[in-house]
Order: C-alpha cells, then sequence, then structure tokens
C-alpha cells in the first residue's frame, strides 16, 4: 500500500511554545492508525499541524499528501486534497444552520444527499440549527461526523470520538466512524484518531496504534495491547516497557 | 442628531388624493418597493396604503376587518382620533414632532378588528419619488382586542440618489390579548434624512414583534421607539439588522419598559458596519416584577466604520430579572479556521459568516419577502467583501 501521509521530522509550535518535535509519521492508503497519550502530550495538536490550522507553527520537517508536499498550504487546500478533522471543540457559528453547513462541506456534490446522511446519525432534527448552538456533547460529535460524511475525505483526523459522549451515542458514533472508514462512502478510508479511553476500539479496526508522549511519537504496535500497558501501568511506565518490548524483538 | 436642517427640502402640504395605484408605478421603482418588502401586486395582502412624495394616499384594505384608512380621513371620519391621536408621543417633543404636528401631510391608520386573525400581512409604503421632498407622517395603528395581524411596512425612494427627508410618528396601540408583527424596511438611498418616533403600548396578553431591517444606505437615521408594556403578560419581542455603509450615520434602537406583571421583553440587534458610524442603542426597564428582559447587541465592523452599542439595563424593583449580552468586534478567526478545514477559502468562510449575521430567519416573514431580503442580503455581502 502506498503512503497518504508522510510527515519528516516535524516542529511545531504555538506561539512560543514547543509543543512537537521531531514526529515521524506514515499513514498508509486505507489504514486506521490510534493515537494514544496523556493530557496535553501533544496529540491535539499533531492533528491541527496536520490539517494546516493557522496557529500551529510548522518551523522544521515537511508534511506530503500522496506525495505532495503540504507543509505550507493553507487548511481549505488539504481540505480539498482530501484531508477532513473533526473538532473536539468546534465553535458555534450563530445564522449558519448545519444543513447549509453540511451542503458547503459537500461541494460539488449532490445536495439531497444531506437528508439521508444526517437520518444515518439521526440529526434530521438539528439540520436547521445553527452549527454547534448548545449542541449536547454528543450532538457536537455527530455533527463534525455529518459535515465528515459530506466531505468525504481520503484521510480523516478525528479528535477524540468518545469524548463527552454517552453510551447510545457512542454506539452510533462508533458504528458511523467503523462504516466511513469501511468505504461507506465509496472509497475506504485512512484514520488518525485521537482516543483517551480507548472505547472508540469496540466500534471500529484498527491497524496500529501510536503513543505521543511529551511531544515525542514513541511506540507503535496492537492498540489494544498498548492500552492494556497503559491502563496497567500508567503512561510514563507503559511506554518505557512497550518501547524495551520492541526494542528486545528487535 | 437633533441639528438636522430641515430649510432645504420641501414639506408643503397637499389638497387631494393621489391618482396613481401601486401597479402604476413604474417597473424600476416596483422593483425597489419590492426590496422593501411592498408588494405593487397587492398579491396575499390584507390591505395596501401606498403614501407619494407629500401627497394623499393611495389606500385599499382587501380584507372586512382590516380598516385602512389615511389618517387625514380617520381624523375626519373619527372627530380627531381623540383617544389615539398624539396620546403616546407629545407633540412638542422635539422639532421633528413640531414639523409632523404642524404639517401633517399623511399617514395610515390601521385598525384590525376585534378578534380578527389576519392571515394575509397588510402592507404599507411611504415612497420618495420628487427630489428635495419633504414627508412628515404619522401612522397609527390599533390591534383591537384578541385580533392579530402582520404589517410591513416598506419605506423607499425611486432612486438611490434621491435628496430627501422623512419624518415620522407612529403610535402603536395593542389591545388585550392583541398580537402583532410589525416589519420595517428601510430602502432609502444614500441621500436621505430619516428620523422617526414611535411607541406602542401593549395591554394585558398582548404581543408586539418588532423587526427593523435596514440594509440600504441612508445618509442619516435615527430612531428610539418605546414599548410599553403595560398589560399583565404582555410580551415584545424586538429584532433588528442593520447595516452601515461608509458615509451612513445610523443610531437606532428600542426601549421597552416593562410595567405589568409578568411581562417579557427580548431586544435583539445585529449591526454591521462596512464604513459607517452606527450607534446600536437598547434599554429596558424592569418597573415591577415579576418581569423579565433580555438585550442582545452585536455588532461587526467590517472596515473602517465604527459602531457605539449602548445597552441599558435598569431595574426599579427588587426581583426583576433583566439581562444583557453585547459583544462589538471583527468575526471570530476561529470560525472562519473552523469553515477553512473544512474546505472554503478566507474570503468563502467570511461571507458565509457575514450571511449567517445578517439572517432574517427570526423574524418569519412571508416567503415572498423573505427570498427578496435574501437577494438583498446577497448583494450587500458582494458588496462589503
Amino acid at each position: 500500500m502506498a503512503n497518504l501521509l508522510t510527515i519528516q521530522d516535524l516542529q511545531v509550535r504555538v506561539g512560543t511554545n514547543l509543543l512537537l518535535d521531531g514526529i515521524n509519521l506514515q499513514i498508509q492508503e486505507e489504514e486506521t492508525v490510534i493515537l494514544f497519550g496523556p493530557n496535553g502530550s501533544g496529540k491535539t495538536s499533531l492533528l491541527m499541524a496536520i490539517m494546516g490550522m493557522p496557529d500551529y507553527v510548522i518551523d522544521r520537517g515537511t508534511i506530503h499528501f500522496r506525495d505532495r508536499n503540504i507543509t505550507n498550504l493553507p487548511p481549505y487546500e488539504r481540505a480539498r486534497l482530501g484531508i477532513g478533522m473533526s473538532f473536539q471543540r468546534p465553535p458555534t457559528i450563530h445564522g449558519l444552520t448545519l444543513r447549509h453547513l453540511v451542503e458547503l462541506c459537500g461541494r460539488e456534490r449532490e445536495v439531497q444527499q444531506t437528508e439521508a446522511l444526517a437520518g444515518r446519525l439521526n440529526m434530521e432534527g438539528l439540520l436547521d440549527r445553527d452549527v454547534n448552538a448548545a449542541f449536547s456533547g454528543g450532538e457536537i460529535k455527530r455533527s463534525e461526523l455529518l459535515q465528515l460524511m459530506a466531505q468525504n475525505p481520503s484521510l480523516l483526523l478525528f479528535d477524540e470520538p468518545e469524548s463527552g459522549v454517552d453510551l447510545e451515542n457512542m454506539a452510533l458514533i462508533g458504528a458511523s466512524l467503523h462504516d466511513m472508514l469501511q468505504g461507506g462512502g465509496g472509497n475506504r478510508v485512512s484514520g488518525l484518531i485521537i482516543t483517551h479511553t480507548g472505547h472508540i476500539l469496540d466500534y471500529i479496526d484498527s491497524d496500529r496504534g501510536l503513543v505521543l508522549y511529551e511531544g515525542r511519537l514513541c511506540s507503535h504496535g496492537d492498540p489494544r495491547r498498548i492500552l492494556a500497558y497503559i491502563r496497567q501501568y500508567g503512561y510514563s511506565q507503559g511506554v518505557a516497557q512497550l518501547m524495551d518490548q520492541e526494542e528486545s524483538h528487535g | 442628531m437633533d441639528e438636522l436642517d430641515l430649510s432645504p427640502f420641501d414639506f408643503r402640504v397637499p389638497g387631494g388624493p393621489a391618482s396613481m395605484a401601486p401597479h402604476q408605478l413604474p417597473q424600476e421603482e416596483r422593483k425597489r418597493l419590492l426590496m422593501a418588502g411592498f408588494d405593487a401586486s397587492e398579491k396575499q395582502r390584507s390591505g395596501t396604503f401606498m403614501h407619494l412624495d407629500q401627497s394623499r394616499a393611495y389606500c385599499h384594505s382587501s380584507h372586512p376587518d382590516v380598516e385602512l384608512l389615511d389618517i387625514k380621513e380617520a381624523l375626519d371620519r373619527y372627530n380627531g382620533l381623540p383617544d389615539y391621536f398624539w396620546q403616546l408621543i407629545e407633540p412638542h417633543q422635539d422639532p421633528f414632532t413640531r414639523l409632523v404636528a404642524e404639517r401633517l401631510q399623511g399617514g395610515y391608520f390601521i385598525r384590525i378588528a376585534a378578534g380578527a386573525k389576519i392571515q394575509d400581512p397588510v402592507q404599507s409604503c411611504l415612497f420618495i419619488q420628487g427630489e428635495q421632498v419633504g414627508q412628515a407622517i404619522h401612522n397609527i395603528i390599533i390591534v383591537e382586542e384578541g385580533a392579530e395581524a402582520h404589517i410591513i411596512t416598506g419605506c423607499a425612494t425611486a432612486t438611490q440618489e434621491r435628496v430627501g427627508a422623512h419624518i415620522g410618528v407612529s403610535e402603536f396601540y395593542i389591545r388585550k390579548g392583541g398580537r402583532l408583527t410589525y416589519t420595517m424596511i428601510h430602502n432609502w438611498g444614500e441621500q436621505v434624512d430619516v428620523r422617526a418616533r414611535s411607541r406602542c403600548v401593549v395591554e394585558e396578553g398582548g404581543l408586539f414583534e418588532s423587526n427593523y431591517i435596514l440594509l440600504r444606505p441612508v445618509k442619516s437615521l435615527q430612531m428610539y421607539p418605546t414599548i410599553d408594556l403595560s398589560g399583565a403578560g404582555a410580551v415584545s419581542r424586538s429584532n433588528s439588522i442593520i447595516l452601515a455603509p461608509p458615509g451612513c450615520l445610523v443610531d437606532c434602537g428600542t426601549r421597552m419598559n416593562l410595567n405589568g406583571p409578568h411581562t417579557k421583553g427580548e431586544i435583539i440587534s445585529r449591526a454591521i458596519s462596512t464604513g459607517g458610524t452606527l450607534f446600536a442603542r437598547g434599554h429596558i426597564r424592569g418597573n415591577t416584577v415579576p418581569c423579565r428582559g433580555h438585550l442582545e447587541c452585536k455588532g461587526l465592523i467590517l472596515g473602517d466604520g465604527s459602531i457605539h452599542a449602548i445597552p441599558e439595563l435598569e431595574g426599579c424593583v427588587e426581583g426583576v430579572e433583566l439581562s444583557h449580552e453585547a459583544a462589538v468586534g471583527k468575526i471570530a478567526q476561529e470560525e472562519i479556521e473552523y469553515l477553512m478545514a473544512r474546505g472554503l477559502d478566507e474570503d468563502e468562510a467570511t461571507a458565509v459568516i457575514v450571511q449567517g449575521f445578517l439572517n432574517v430567519d427570526i423574524m418569519g416573514l412571508p416567503p415572498r419577502l423573505k427570498a427578496a431580503l435574501d437577494q438583498v442580503i446577497e448583494e450587500c455581502r458582494r458588496n462589503m467583501l
């Protein structure tokens, strides 16, 4: 499988705060990668940098998407190339309905899809509300997912699908995310998914797990195994043990 | 703004009625009126009133429960309307009310019969066709007990370049349980000065919903209508959307007095300056308990304009519940970037947010009017970006 995303030696800061350093990461076509890490480790920053959000300044390194250097491209060009991101705390936009935004996300795609897509996420009742205005945690996630379904990206960046979501919503979000990754929208989609709790692993097939610890990507392997170590030993020891094992396995 | 020199304008007081019906206006003028919410075809309207320049007006009611007269005719017919005429506004309040008192040209008298539920809106327009026209207008609106209606008032000039002045006094009476939606759309020109003096009294269980839309340039405009919620449980909502392009001076707001128990007042204004000077006022005074009032004033400055938001809350007894939010600034960068992550470039994202800011959906307008306004908003949006 060809590399869809290639990050080399990436250094990212916001203002004067260095958030990520020496990040190397490849994601292949149709691959789903799970990203673990404690609070403040830089997981969201990595997603923001891949999306090209202007506050996240890249001082060193490169990001390639399908062989194209996108390191200096604005977010909308990255979105149009096929990168889509679900935000954890998206802003409320008064006067802009979710319906209109979903139509905008679809760009040239058929408008009538909006109702059908919303139906799959039980979002019909929210389509005519202002985007994120008094949305619950679960509604925000479903709204983000709905926009991404319309956008139909090749690489999906999802920041904590389970945060602020009750069990019922989790099942719906998990199933929809699974469906999207499996190619429900046409082609199979690659994913880089942040999780704290690991609940999302019950719903999606993931290929690989990574731990972002103290600004660096440290370990990669079976996400369930990584999760088990983190649960048992905490981040600092768990990561150390995983790395020891990887070294001993050569 | 009291210093407006009225001497260049012709405030003549004319004789007989206007001979022209709205559909006889030239197409271009009908189009300008449509953009002010006035449909010259009179389709789906319960009544139509038109006042041209200084002359007396075209009046036509198509519903037996809608009484629609020129104010002078109403004064003749009802012995000077002693219960209504100059009962809410003091004729010597300022130079503009004085002018209307001394040189009354016309205006509408609209009365909705008790218990009548009028489905289609009643429409009126105050139209300046000539040059240097000065209009001195007095309107009276009465919604009798339990009646319901929607009145649309469009104000316009025949072309964008006309020089004129419009001085208007309006008195509204919403009787017990009456409900009125009043939508005013201004489509004046860049050389028109406007001073409006309005007051509305809402009796027990009544509702007054006011929508005000100013999206076209005007030279100067000042109004600060007062709504007295006098009866128990009276409710009022005031929504306004104001755009001030370069050269415009707009001083506009709504004042509500919560005088009766269980009254509720809400004032929501959205203001954009793209170069003009804009004062966005709001004042809610809680005089009794329980009562609730909320004031929301949002302003966007795009370009070199200025917005001075003056939200005031005045609680006069213990237990009133009054709140306000006011914000003046630029479009939140976070919102633009969020939309950029969805594939919109910066200009597209800005346009979408501005369009949302000027959204009139909250006003619940008839579809044709909504469509016309959407077109105006789209034009404004294109011009400002």
